[in-house]
């Protein structure tokens, strides 16, 4: 059977595992977005047992392997009572390690705006949370455009971690394609390319996004 | 309507600030000149706490805003501030920079924010800019228009941190002539600056500061004509 056909005849298949690779990898960016602000505001709080566990939380995720990770919640955390599908599993996975490198981003994004900034806005009567919303945030986050868009994209290939715990992703997907037909190469050239034209429209959205903002402020 | 007791800055083990006495009046302009490294910017800063105090008192209309249970955030609204570095909001056009602190601070309704800032924004005569981003302003109207965003909460005392030493020199006129306009209307101002012509005529009093002291003050006419102390002597006779 040669690619094409295969990709006709066995669309549903990909198609199913597309929406769920889809699935996590947005659960995985939106979630960890938010959890990577809090985490880097934690980063850089007053008090030093707050500093100390986001630190530990970054420095953790950041050095383990992330297979390593989904195996823990998915196969370790129910030895405690706490058991998950696979999809939450892998949600809980993608979301707490993007967390990780998202803070990293940010907290650099927030050091990056100028002290200046601050200090207007809190001339002003603005008060801390105000003054990073408002101004500090919007601020940070422009500058770190780029490399948030590099984290979501590895956030889309990494999710295929999932198919090892039975969540019926793309690469899931393939996998099962090949036990049917015995072909080993074609489904895995399909979804390769499904990957990449991914990965390729996000970059290029996101670079439209960024020479959008460019042209608000020039500095 | 500010007194300032004994007031106080370490970094560390640098002394800034070795003891400041001042009282300050209503509709005062104080011009604060000097040395560079003589501790005028941060007895600026520590007005309205940008720095905190390691020593000594300040009290801003009868309330002693460097006592710890005081929140500072409802002092700063009554207390504009101008930087050296303009320190405009980027991200935001002409008219959200004025008119961020009003409507989100003080809660104004932002039909009535926006009426303040075009007020404000015919009065330092860049009515025009109102919807353009700091970025494409010269230096000298992002400084007109940092004034304007102090002026719109509206505040009782005004304090300019050397507002014209980041402009080129054909800027520093029309910045000078807004705040010119304003010490007219009565405010009180405090003002750090290196611009002597500017000090001596619209100063009521220069404070002439050095080694983290106010080592002379007076009138215009004193300091500058007949200072008494040997440091301001020097000072005067370098920049002069």
């Amino acid at each position: 059977m040669n690619f094409f056909d295969l990709a006709y005849e066995y669309r549903s298949f990909f198609f199913s595992g597309l929406r769920y690779t889809l699935l996590l990898a947005v659960l995985g960016v939106c979630f960890g977005f938010v959890l990577g602000i809090i985490v880097s505001l934690l980063r850089m709080s007053k008090w030093r047992v707050l500093r100390f566990i986001a630190s530990a939380w970054v420095e953790f995720l950041r050095g383990t392997p992330m297979l390593v990770q989904l195996f823990l919640i998915h196969y370790g955390l129910p030895e405690f009572g706490l058991e998950f599908s696979p999809i939450q599993s892998g949600a809980i996975t993608l979301t707490i390690n993007s967390s990780a490198y998202l803070a990293e981003i940010f907290r650099a994004g927030i050091q990056g705006v100028d002290r200046g900034q601050v200090e207007a806005a809190r001339s002003l009567g603005m008060r801390q949370g105000m003054t990073m919303r408002y101004i500090v945030l919007p601020q940070a986050l422009k500058n770190v455009l780029p490399a948030i868009g590099n984290e979501f994209i590895t956030i889309i290939k990494e999710s295929s971690i999932v198919s090892m715990i039975g969540v019926a992703d793309l690469l899931f997907q393939a996998r099962t394609i090949t036990t049917i037909t015995y072909e080993g190469l074609s489904p895995l050239v399909v979804i390769a390319v499904m990957y990449f034209v991914l990965t390729f429209t996000l970059s290029k959205l996101l670079g439209m996004v960024e020479r959008r903002l460019n042209t608000d402020d020039r500095h | 309507m500010i007194a300032i007791n004994g007031l106080q800055k370490h970094f560390g083990k640098l002394e800034i600030l070795k003891g400041i006495d001042l009282e300050i009046k209503q509709g005062e302009v104080v011009v604060v000149i000097g040395p560079s490294g003589s501790g005028k910017s941060t007895f600026l800063r520590c007005l309205n706490l940008l720095e905190v105090p390691t020593g000594g008192s300040i009290t801003f209309e009868g309330q002693s805003i460097t006592d710890k249970k005081h929140d500072i955030n409802v002092t700063r609204e009554k207390m504009g501030m101008v930087f050296q570095q303009f320190n405009l909001f980027p991200h935001k056009s002409v008219l959200e920079n004025i008119m961020l602190a009003p409507v989100k601070v003080k809660k104004v309704a932002s039909a009535e924010a926006e009426r303040i800032a075009m007020d404000l924004l015919r009065t330092v005569g860049l009515e025009d800019k109102r919807d353009a981003y700091p970025a494409q302003l010269s230096g000298g109207q992002k400084q007109r228009i940092a004034i304007a965003r102090a002026l719109a909460m509206q505040p009782h005392v005004m304090l300019f941190d050397e507002p014209t030493s980041a402009l080129d020199p054909e800027m520093v006129g029309e910045v000078l002539e807004v705040m010119k306009k304003l010490a007219e209307q009565g405010m009180t101002m405090v003002i750090v600056t290196h611009e002597m012509g500017f000090a001596r005529e619209v100063g009521d009093r220069i404070l002439f500061m050095d080694g983290g002291y106010i080592i002379e003050q007076g009138t215009p006419a004193e300091v500058f004509g007949h200072p008494r102390h040997a440091r301001t002597k020097d000072f005067l006779s370098k920049v002069l």
